[in-house]
């Protein structure tokens, strides 16, 4: 009859049915006597079905996880039958029998409901085939399956993973499935002495998996007695009232363990007041006295003494019990042999992971730093260099942050965009700098504080402007494919590939910088121009031109940073207006005119908010307080910067 | 004008149940203000949902108007910056006169009009999810409370994927920090020890995140399955997710659920390195159903191809058409009949079911939870059944004796515990 | 000099034929919108509008402090809008704190026991911190049950930082650009840490409902907003006969002369930093002042408030004003805000083009950023440059060196040409 309506309703829907869908096949009874499970799809309820699924014996069985597991798997809304499909086209599904792999035909997919395991369901199946899938041909199978152990390892893994030693032919997959074999017999070993090898033979291993294998072993209850027990799996002892074991922490065990009186919160004790208040009185108490803590504690002292409540502990009473007893740790995640060996591998290791973290805190920093750099080296140049006050800089970056993105919006390869990009935007940002220049900067060399005010005037219309051109939304600017993820140290040293590069594009415009400035006629003017334009002026240099073109170059160094930092951050309007200050700072901290300290300035910030990051790592918005507050005592000290300009330069 | 404004009250409390088009007591045309910020930081997200309150308007006025009156969007730019909330409200309510206002976005907004909405007894509905803990008499909410998205979530992540560690990382400001005060509440609730919840702040428009993704991974290292519960804000996503995908970390290993990352969001970066992560809404482009194929197509034929809809725009939808129903129904757009015709309005949702009014002013909607897809779009993985808005969250032990009920009590901060009413107004 | 000439006795309005003028104007202005009011006059103007106007005679105060000290001094301060900010914030905190208390009060006084004093705070501290996830008192909000202490702080919180960053900064030589950017970063900081949760003062959300006065509930808005909107008529009033006052005697000459040539000054004996750090913390408490009074209009106060660029638009302000001319400050103060207002309320009609419609809520910001390069360009002397030309005067006057405060008489003859 099922049969019947299964043909029926093929028929319907199906236009060229090629065949039919045998619904008497052991695997699809297996699955319509779960199907509810499998249809409702939470991992709380789901494990029978998997169970049964993994248990059957039926080949078909992988099939139907791997399909189930990789979304393939379809259920038919009217007949409930499941089937696996792939998709022809938006409305269309080639459906496949699980009975024996054969195509039953190209369906519209109004009729059927793709099964969406969550992830949580995927790990699960994913652990169930790795019994499958250990010993599979395919190494991608093979690595899928050592996946799995990694997320959620089972006792029964470990004999199926010794199983496949054996038999593994490609060494890397070896590797990691005895290095798997270790970490799994760590935790569900036959022997202590197993187990301890096992321990042993990580000895200084950074992986997170290690400590994730060990931390358990280590797992402590605190306990409380009168004496100390001498038992050997007992830890350390507490202090009540220390960090580790708060009072009311320890007392609360105390209570639990019916070793003191429980004691009784403000709000309950507000109850039991409450609660026998009699004609306008408390236990012979009139009301409207009990404005005070003490005299709540009072009534309810006096209606203890008449039985009317529970005695509760006076705070006397709690420190004497406190007094009375010893807290103390219980090892509860191994026998004491394997505590004692995976503590002293915890030991070894947690050194090393310190120092290992201190070097990665040091990379962040330097990489901050390049990035402080990279968004102040303009800065340098206009600023350091000519003193011209640019609020505008920040929107300079900007404006090298979208061109970046008007790029990949015409030419779709990644790596081709960038490399159309960098100079483009350098193009763009030397138009806009030096039209600036001609426009404004030029008519206020003398007026350096109005300068600052006409630029930040061709700020906010220029952010405008970006908003009333490209909208207010954040665009896309993405990195090509082989900037994506990180260089891995180990478990704890890493650092992205972006950040790399945005490193290196640092130290190429500080040789640059230095090169243009050192080893160019151009550089040679500009630094006659700013020492003394009228003597430079008699020398037969141009110092309008040349100050046109240095701040030019200023700001098409800023649109190569915006480049950089879009890749790395966002493109919005508004993201200049993120560097403007800090960039001012990093020049005013490392002394103007002098790009090394410029570069020392940018060192000094990036690791100095990442120290303060370290000491309070919840919150970072107080880094950055504490940082401006320090450079604002930084400069109280050498208001000149690190590199103060000595001499006629300084003069000028 | 009080004397009108009583009369108005008074028919419209006898008449509405049982002649709803009798006092055609309106001026025309009806006038809709709406207050979002179309300059300044948050522009990025309030100008959309002005161009949805626009269009919405439009499609009203298409079906002829209300109450036979034409409608008109008087729109105002509070630029993002707060104290011009309160001043554009005033505006709004006592020289434009408009009967209702859609508006605001962060919770600092909404607290800066509060006042004056309660003063001048104006109507606002508020589209966005937000911290709960505040019921006024004058707003409609028609965002999702912590009850409806975060917890959920928690949920999702304790249940669906087995996580036994949290890192609750949110922008700081109010909507995260009440939020995770909720959920590390709710997870002590359920087991989880303190140790277990990693907790942290980065100020707004946050870029450099690889310190903090570090230390995420490093929770791993007890052996606890890690899960992330980001309430990061506006454009330092970007960022944050950037340096996710840089640090390779995949859905299956770390999970992350996001509160505040919609598909407006995610048109700011590439998703492919993202696919797996989650994000919880009452609503998600993805949704499938007929009504929501209708908006997403009428929003793109007006807005152009590349534009996205997302939860707060539906939040506007409902609110506006259950506003619409409710004028309809009090047969005046006076605010207290409106109001009290507003309670038990039912509207379809965008994503199927119904969305019905409570007397918290708080909604009935299912919570969604989508995994990113590499196209920027939500692949919905759980969608629950209705839940109600609870204004008060039952998690902190102070908010917990709170009950908010307009209808009955009259009270939005009603203490069950003393049986009084500890204020009328909100508190801001 | 022409100083020594006049009477020594006579009153400074004589002395300022632009002081009385002033005056007379204000009081005018007040008199007239009061008429108009809907709170004590026919109801023509709005309350809104009201309080935009009483803000921006708070606005015009701060405008006139940011002029005694950057356009008569020559130290462009990008910090005072911190200074107003902190007035506000001191107000602030005994506005919310009363306001609570009554509230908190009420409620209890209706339990069954008597509340106890910790329960009376706890009351307050979840109210006002509830919101942002707290339910502590922390430290800072130690005074603020008591007006008196908190109005106190409106005047010495500003004054004592500007007192301490002031020193800090004048005694190492930070001059020009580089103290313009110090407090810029003194702002920077201080807004950062206010944006912190921890910082007690409510991060993000700040201080809101300041416009609800504690025990006067029943007043309504439209009589609190004439209060004050007098009570910032009166401040400007007062503080402009104050800065007209400090700049008229010897000690505005001294000022005057550190703006154009600090060494020279130095060289003549004057302690050059004591006048400095004077005017700056003179100024930075009537920014306070000004905050103090501005903040209960707005309704209001929160970090983003006190962000370096509100206090890069109070520069711009006196500068489109035409700084050196106290009166400058006033016009710039109220023309820039008021026109800011008209445009972003959406009033202003678009401009169709043709193949483009201007909408000037769109628009405005590039406007604004023109101009201010504009004026900076073509008029450094700000709209109270025309002043000038009306009374036909093409000279500077004797106080109002109207350039920069840097290179001195030399720079302003060849700024003429």
């Amino acid at each position: 009859m099922l049969r019947f309506a299964a043909i029926f309703s093929a028929c319907l829907t199906l236009a060229f049915p090629t065949s039919a869908q045998q619904t008497d096949a052991p695997i699809q009874q297996l699955l319509q006597s779960q199907s509810e499970l499998i249809v409702e799809s939470s991992r709380v309820t789901i494990g029978p079905a998997i169970d049964a699924l993994a248990n059957s014996g039926l080949p078909a069985a992988q099939v139907v996880m791997d399909k189930w597991q990789t979304r393939e798997m379809w259920v038919n809304a009217e007949t409930g039958l499941f089937v696996y499909a792939e998709e022809v086209d938006g409305d269309a599904l080639r459906i496949f029998d699980f009975a024996d792999g054969s195509e039953i035909g190209v369906v519209p997919d109004d009729g059927f409901e793709q099964l969406k395991p969550n992830s949580g369901i995927r790990g699960l199946i994913g652990t169930a085939l790795v019994q499958f899938q250990l010993s599979d041909t395919d190494p991608d199978t093979r690595r899928r399956a050592l996946d799995a152990i990694e997320r959620g390892a089972e006792e029964s893994h470990l004999a199926a993973l010794r199983a496949s030693l054996a038999k593994e032919p490609d060494a890397v997959i070896l590797a990691r499935k005895q290095r798997l074999e270790r970490l799994l017999t760590i935790a569900y070993g036959a022997t202590n002495e197993e187990r301890i090898v096992a321990i042993q033979s990580f000895d200084g291993d950074l992986g997170v998996d290690v400590r994730a294998a060990l931390n358990p072993l280590v797992a402590v209850r605190v306990e409380a007695a009168e004496t100390l027990p001498s038992d050997p799996d007992i830890g350390r002892s507490l202090d009540p009232g220390s960090d580790a074991l708060p009072r009311n922490d320890a007392y609360a065990l105390l209570v639990d363990a019916d070793l003191a009186k429980p004691r009784i919160s403000v709000e309950d004790q507000r109850e039991a007041l409450i609660a026998n208040i009699a004609d306008g009185q408390v236990a012979g108490i009139q009301v409207a006295t009990l404005d005070s803590q003490t005299a709540r504690d009072m009534a309810y002292a006096a209606l203890a003494d008449q039985g009317t409540v529970t005695a509760v502990a006076t705070e006397a009473e709690v420190d004497e019990r406190l007094s009375d007893h010893v807290f103390y740790e219980r090892y509860i995640g191994a026998p004491p042999e394997v505590v004692a060996a995976a503590l002293l591998a915890l030991e070894a290791i947690e050194n090393k992971v310190a120092l290992n973290q201190a070097f990665d805190l040091g990379l962040d920093a330097l990489s901050l730093a390049s990035i402080y750099f990279l968004a102040a080296i303009g800065l340098a140049i206009t600023f350091g260099v000519m003193g011209v006050i640019n609020m505008a800089h920040g929107e300079f970056i900007m404006m090298g942050a979208y061109t970046g993105y008007v790029v990949q919006l015409f030419i779709p390869d990644y790596t081709l965009s960038i490399l159309v990009a960098i100079p483009l935007a350098f193009a763009v940002t030397f138009g806009a700098g030096v039209a600036m220049e001609r426009l404004v900067i030029r008519w206020l060399y003398h007026r350096p504080l109005e300068t600052l005010l006409a630029t930040f005037g061709i700020s906010i219309a220029l952010q405008q402007l970006a908003k009333n051109i490209f909208g207010t939304q954040a665009r896309p600017l993405t990195a090509p494919g082989w900037l994506d993820g990180s260089l891995v140290i180990n478990d704890i040293v890493s650092i992205s590939y972006i950040r790399i590069a945005i490193f290196v594009l640092a130290l190429l415009f500080l040789a640059l910088f230095l090169f243009v400035m050192n080893r160019t006629r151009l550089g040679l003017e500009v630094r006659a121009v700013t020492q003394n334009p009228r003597m430079a002026a008699s020398m037969g240099i141009n110092p309008d031109k040349i100050n046109m073109l240095t701040f030019g170059f200023g700001s098409g160094i800023a649109g190569i940073a915006g480049v950089a930092i879009g890749l790395y951050a966002k493109v919005t309007s508004e993201m200049g207006s993120d560097y403007i200050v800090q960039s001012f700072m990093t020049v005013v901290v490392g002394g103007v005119g002098n790009i090394w300290g410029t570069l020392l300035g940018a060192t000094m910030v990036g690791f100095l908010q990442k120290g303060i990051e370290w000491f309070n790592p919840s919150n970072t918005l107080a880094a950055q307080t504490y940082m401006i507050l320090f450079i604002i005592l930084f400069i109280q000290f050498r208001p000149k910067g690190i590199i103060a300009l000595k001499g006629r330069a300084a003069e000028a | 004008m009080s004397m009108k404004f009583l009369s108005t009250t008074a028919a419209a409390a006898l008449l509405v149940s049982t002649l709803p088009a009798l006092a055609q007591d309106v001026t025309c045309p009806i006038k809709v203000g709406v207050l979002h910020s179309l300059s300044g930081t948050m522009a990025i997200s309030e100008t959309t949902l002005k161009d949805t309150m626009e269009m919405l308007v439009e499609i009203q006025n298409d079906k002829g108007g209300l109450l036979g009156c034409e409608l008109e969007a008087v729109v105002v730019d509070p630029a993002s910056d707060w104290p011009l909330f309160a001043e554009k409200a005033r505006e709004l309510l006592t020289v434009q006169n408009v009967d209702v206002m859609f508006g605001s976005w962060t919770s600092v907004s909404r607290k800066s009009a509060l006042p004056v909405l309660e003063e001048l007894n104006g109507l606002m509905f508020y589209p966005v999810q937000y911290e709960g803990e505040e019921s006024s008499k004058n707003v409609f909410y028609t965002g999702a409370a912590p009850n409806q998205q975060a917890i959920p979530a928690t949920d999702y992540f304790l249940e669906e994927l087995g996580v036994e560690k949290f890192a609750l990382l949110g922008t700081d400001y109010v909507y995260p920090r009440t939020t995770n005060n909720i959920l590390e509440a709710y997870l002590k609730d359920k087991g989880i020890a303190e140790e277990d919840i990693f907790v942290n702040y980065t100020p707004f428009g946050h870029s450099d995140w690889s310190k903090i993704v570090a230390d995420v991974v490093a929770l791993g290292a007890d052996g606890k399955k890690v899960g992330v519960i980001s309430t990061i804000n506006g454009d330092a996503n970007i960022g944050f997710y950037k340096e996710l995908a840089a640090a390779g970390i995949s859905a299956d290993d770390i999970p992350v659920v996001a509160f505040s990352v919609g598909e407006e969001e995610l048109s700011g970066l590439d998703t492919s390195n993202l696919v797996g992560h989650l994000a919880a809404w009452n609503y998600f482009q993805s949704a499938d159903t007929p009504a929501n194929e209708e908006w997403v197509t009428a929003w793109k034929a007006r807005m152009g191809e590349e534009r996205v809809t997302n939860d707060p725009m539906e939040a506007h939808y409902i609110g506006f058409n259950m506003w619409v129903n409710a004028v309809t129904a009090a047969g005046t757009t006076d605010v207290d009949a409106v109001r009290t015709a507003m309670y038990g309005q039912e509207f379809p949702n965008l994503t199927g079911g119904t969305a019905v009014m409570l007397p918290n002013h708080h909604l009935t909607k299912p919570v969604l939870i989508g995994e990113i897809q590499a196209d920027g779009q939500f692949d919905i993985v759980s969608q629950t059944d209705p839940v109600p808005g609870d204004a008060w969250t039952d998690f902190l032990p102070e908010s917990a004796v709170l009950k908010s009920d307009w209808k009955d009590l009259g009270c939005g901060m009603y203490n069950t515990a003393t049986s009084t009413c500890v204020q009328i107004k909100s508190n801001y | 000099m022409t100083d020594a000439a006049l009477p020594r006795r006579q009153p400074i309005a004589l002395r300022f034929p632009s002081v009385m003028i002033f005056l007379a104007i204000l009081a005018l202005f007040t008199v007239g919108v009061t008429i108009l009011s809907e709170g004590f006059g026919i109801g023509v103007i709005s309350t809104s509008f009201i309080k935009t106007l009483g803000k921006t005679l708070c606005l015009c105060l701060v405008a006139l402090a940011m002029d005694l000290v950057w356009g008569y001094c020559g130290i462009l301060s990008l910090g005072h809008m911190a200074f107003f900010g902190l007035g506000g914030y001191a107000i602030g905190m005994w506005l919310m704190y009363a306001r609570t208390e009554i509230i908190v009060l009420e409620s209890l006084s209706a339990a069954p026991l008597p509340p106890t004093p910790t329960e009376v705070s706890d009351g307050i501290a979840s109210q006002i911190f509830g919101v942002v996830g707290a339910s502590e008192f922390p430290p800072v909000w130690a005074f603020a049950h008591s007006l008196p202490l908190q109005l106190l702080a409106v005047v010495l919180v500003p004054g004592l930082l500007a007192l301490v960053f002031g020193w800090l900064a004048f005694r190492s030589r930070v001059t020009g650009v580089y103290l313009s950017i110090l407090t810029q970063a003194m702002t920077l900081a201080l807004s950062l840490h206010l944006f912190q949760n921890d910082s007690g003062l409510r991060g993000n959300n700040g201080l809101s409902g300041l416009q609800n006065i504690p025990g006067l509930s029943d007043t309504p808005q439209s009589t609190v907003s004439i209060w004050f909107f007098w009570a910032s008529a009166v401040a400007l009033g007062l503080g402009y006969l104050l800065c007209a006052w400090v700049v008229s005697g010897k000690f505005g000459s001294v000022i005057r002369a550190i703006r154009d040539d600090e060494a020279r000054v130095r060289f003549l004996g004057y302690p050059v930093e004591a006048f400095k750090l004077a005017i700056f913390t003179l100024t930075a408490v009537i920014a306070g002042i000004a905050g103090a009074l501005y903040y209960p209009q707005a309704g209001i106060i929160n970090p983003a408030e006190i962000a370096p660029i509100a206090s890069i638009y109070l520069a711009v302000w006196v500068a489109i004003g035409g700084r050196g001319r106290l009166y400058g400050a006033v016009i710039g103060a109220a023309f820039v805000s008021l026109v800011s207002t008209w445009f972003t309320g959406g009033q202003a009609p678009d401009i169709n083009l043709g193949f483009y419609t201007i909408n000037w809520v769109d628009w405005w910001t590039v406007l604004l950023g023109v101009s201010f390069v504009c004026v900076t360009l073509f008029a450094p002397k700000g709209i109270g440059g025309l002043v000038d030309i009306l009374i036909d005067r093409k000279s500077p006057s004797r106080h109002g060196a109207d350039l920069g405060p840097d290179q001195g008489a030399l720079r302003e003859q060849e700024a003429e040409k």
